[in-house]
């Protein structure tokens, strides 16, 4: 005799919801069917894999396949609120796979897995968020991280900035890799990956305020190859931090506090392209201090420091990679200065505030 | 860059220091001190901390931060007021960046849009004039500030406003003048600086001329000066070789740009829209006498101080700040009782920590203490 429940097919979706509605409304977060609709149409055609398929309230993730990567577990949580959300080289869907990415890659873990939580002002197009979650999952795939969970709501008109997204990554670390801000030494030199600030101006730019036809563009990249090969060429290295907002000066800092030791760079072996320098003159801005989505600063020991930067500069993310300064034996301890082109010094201080432009 | 990498050759630099040097050492024997020159202009100073001009000079010669930055000499009381407007219901307030983050009694600009306040950054009065046109059912207000340098703009912009015939849009005036500042400095009782860098972008606007007083009165040389780290070590090196020879004149080291007799079409507008006002009250200065401008009763409709009802409460400066000591060269920023204390760029007290063109602002952020704060040694070779 066969009870009820055997009688019931094993739990799969037969229908898949579509959406026809231009725009997302309240009810698109509401639990019921548009919402699902919205899911299934928007999230579950992009993202879709075996993990975030299932719909459960949890991503159920196998402990030896991880185990197995390395020897501790890392994991990142990030919020994305750019304005605009379409810029130059980037949006801001690119910007929550890429930002979450390097957050775990510059611990020297391998990215794996990522959670997609959005909040959406109502009234924004069903096409714009298209777009956004569609330009996610490209990015995820051509970084080889599976989006396996997430939340989706929906906010009345002016509660948000039209969407925020935050995504939570998990990693594996392999055994060896030992990378912290503390452990930079005298001695040590500091690379960055290619020229700074071109993310900050492109979105500064983007917002048309100042009508300068500018071809900057961001730089959002998802930088975990690029760590390999670095960690690869210098396995030593001290630490890696992608230098997103409050740009190169605030990690520079940050590794000076940390360590106990002075640094000190060199104004022009930092790449900074002209364009960005010049729209940094217009406006009185300091190139140092603004954000960059695809750019890190290392400190590399001394010995590996030659081959460190030419593994960089034979990567795509890494051609115009340079060697800017070192951590100083005898600076001032937690202070950052700076040689400056002209042959000046000046320190380098953390940024107060937020960066505004002079008015004359 | 074209036209700018020039203004930055460490070689050319090197030079003039060696000159500089050569000539400031006698000076300062003489004196039984540093010779102490003065830059007039927050962009100067900017300039000065942003190339590490300060720590290449030797120590015969002293430059001293005058009372060039706008933003950061805006009295408490008058960012009250600004406050009150952009907190009216009815408002917009828009101002150029880095005035929103001066601090009033209660809070800075900033501080108010945090709280609700309509206040938008614009980059030129224009752009708040495209504000109004937009928003017909608001009176969009225009917080304008600056010395000469922005004035023109501002007027053109009320003679726009006029021109077109929009009457929500109003200007809260502020604006400074040069000339009479600089008098307040030199006859100030403790005041010791032997020559001064002039003003560039001011000097665009009304040119050489107005600054003879100083070299005829007072017996000061003056070298109206560009903002690129050459340009202002050139006419570093002019004042002095003015101090050698024993006689003082007007230069334009910045002739590239200013011409002798000034902008004439900005002349002509600031005189159309603005009238002296009796006295104007300065933060670290007190009140000095025809130092500030307001529109004229032709554009009184223009005016947010008619608009508004405002607090107009004069607000005296913390007791313990020692700005004006900072504005005139009788000490240094941090022999400030506050400074870096209760005073730094997070909680500005005084007017110099206001801004990143303020004195002790640029002190703060770029090192603490007389020079020998940066103090590392160079890194050497390079490994490129």
């Amino acid at each position: 005799m066969t009870t009820l429940t055997d009688e019931l097919p094993e739990k799969i979706r037969k229908r898949s919801g579509k959406l026809l509605v231009p725009h997302i409304t309240l009810a698109h977060g509401g639990g019921g069917k548009a919402m699902r609709d919205l899911i299934d149409d928007v999230f579950i055609g992009a993202f879709g894999n075996p993990t975030l398929n299932t719909l459960e309230d949890q991503a159920r993730v196998p402990l030896a396949e991880l185990a197995r990567l390395g020897d501790r577990l890392a994991m990142t949580t990030d919020s994305y609120v750019v304005d605009p959300i379409f810029f130059p080289g980037g949006d801001i869907g690119k910007l929550a796979i890429c930002g979450t990415v390097n957050d775990l890659a510059v611990g020297g873990a391998t990215p794996l897995y990522l959670t997609c939580a959005v909040i959406i002002e109502e009234g924004m197009p069903v096409e714009t968020l298209r777009r956004i979650v569609d330009s996610m999952a490209e990015t995820a795939q051509a970084a080889g991280v599976n989006i396996i969970t997430g939340d989706t709501k929906v906010v009345g008109h002016g509660c948000c900035d039209k969407i925020f997204i935050n995504t939570t990554g998990i990693g594996v670390i392999r055994q060896g890799h030992q990378l912290g801000a503390n452990r930079a030494r005298p001695g040590d030199r500091i690379l960055v990956n290619g020229y700074l600030g071109d993310h900050g101006a492109a979105i500064l730019n983007a917002r048309g305020d100042m009508h300068l036809v500018s071809p900057i563009e961001s730089d959002c990249a998802a930088l975990h190859g690029l760590i390999s090969v670095l960690l690869a060429a210098a396995p030593g290295t001290r630490f890696i931090r992608d230098a997103t907002r409050g740009g190169m000066a605030s990690v520079l800092n940050e590794i000076a506090e940390a360590s106990a030791c002075g640094i000190e760079i060199i104004e022009a072996a930092t790449p900074i392209r002209r364009e960005v320098k010049g729209f940094c003159e217009i406006l009185g801005l300091d190139p140092l201090y603004l954000a960059n989505e695809g750019k890190l600063v290392a400190v590399v020991p001394e010995a590996e420091a030659a081959t460190a930067l030419s593994a960089l500069r034979a990567h795509p993310l890494g051609q115009e990679a340079a060697d800017i300064g070192a951590v100083l034996a005898n600076g001032r301890a937690g202070r950052v200065h700076m040689q400056t082109v002209f042959g000046g010094r000046r320190i380098v201080d953390m940024l107060v505030g937020e960066q505004l432009p002079r008015i004359c | 860059m074209k036209y700018v990498d020039e203004y930055r050759d460490p070689a050319k630099a090197d030079t003039l220091i060696k000159e500089i040097t050569r000539l400031a050492n006698p000076l300062c024997a003489q004196r039984g001190r540093p010779v102490y020159v003065m830059e007039v202009c927050g962009g100067h100073t900017h300039s000065i901390f942003r190339y590490g001009i300060e720590n290449m000079l030797p120590p015969s010669v002293e430059l001293i931060h005058g009372p060039g930055c706008p933003v950061c000499v805006l009295p408490i009381g008058r960012v009250d007021d600004c406050v009150a407007i952009a907190e009216h219901e009815n408002a917009i307030m828009t101002t150029f960046g880095d005035a929103m983050r001066v601090p009033g009694s209660k809070c800075s600009l900033l501080q108010a849009k945090s709280l609700g306040a309509d206040v938008r950054m614009v980059y030129s009065p224009l752009d708040a004039l495209k504000i109004a046109r937009s928003n017909p059912d608001k009176e969009v207000v225009f917080f304008g500030l600056g010395f000469e340098t922005t004035m023109p703009s501002t007027a053109l912009t009320i003679l726009k406003a006029e021109a077109e015939g929009i009457d929500n849009f109003s200007l809260f005036c502020n604006h400074i003048t040069i000339i009479p500042t600089i008098k307040a400095v030199l006859d100030s009782e403790d005041f010791q600086v032997d020559g001064f860098l002039g003003p560039g972008h001011v000097s665009m606007v009304i040119g050489t001329r107005p600054y003879d007083f100083i070299a005829d009165h007072y017996r000061r040389p003056v070298v109206i000066s560009g903002f690129e780290p050459l340009d202002i070590l050139q006419s570093l090196w002019m004042v002095l070789k003015q101090l050698d020879s024993g006689n003082p004149c007007i230069e334009n080291q910045y002739s590239r740009v200013v011409p002798e007799d000034g902008n004439r079409a900005a002349l002509q507008a600031i005189n159309r829209v603005f009238e002296l006002r009796p006295f104007f009250e300065w933060r670290g200065l007190g009140s000095i006498d025809h130092s500030g401008v307001q529109l004229n009763a032709r554009y009184a409709a223009y005016d947010a101080e008619k608009k508004f009802a405002l607090p107009s409460i004069a607000i005296a400066d913390p007791k313990s700040c020692q700005c004006g000591e900072v504005l005139k060269g009788v000490i240094k920023p941090w022999q400030c009782k506050v400074y870096g204390k209760a005073c730094t760029p997070q909680t500005p007290m005084g007017a110099l920590m206001v801004s990143s063109e303020g004195a002790c602002a640029a002190y703060y952020q770029y090192g603490i203490g007389p020079r020998t704060v940066v103090d590392s040694q160079p890194v050497g070779e390079h490994a490129l």
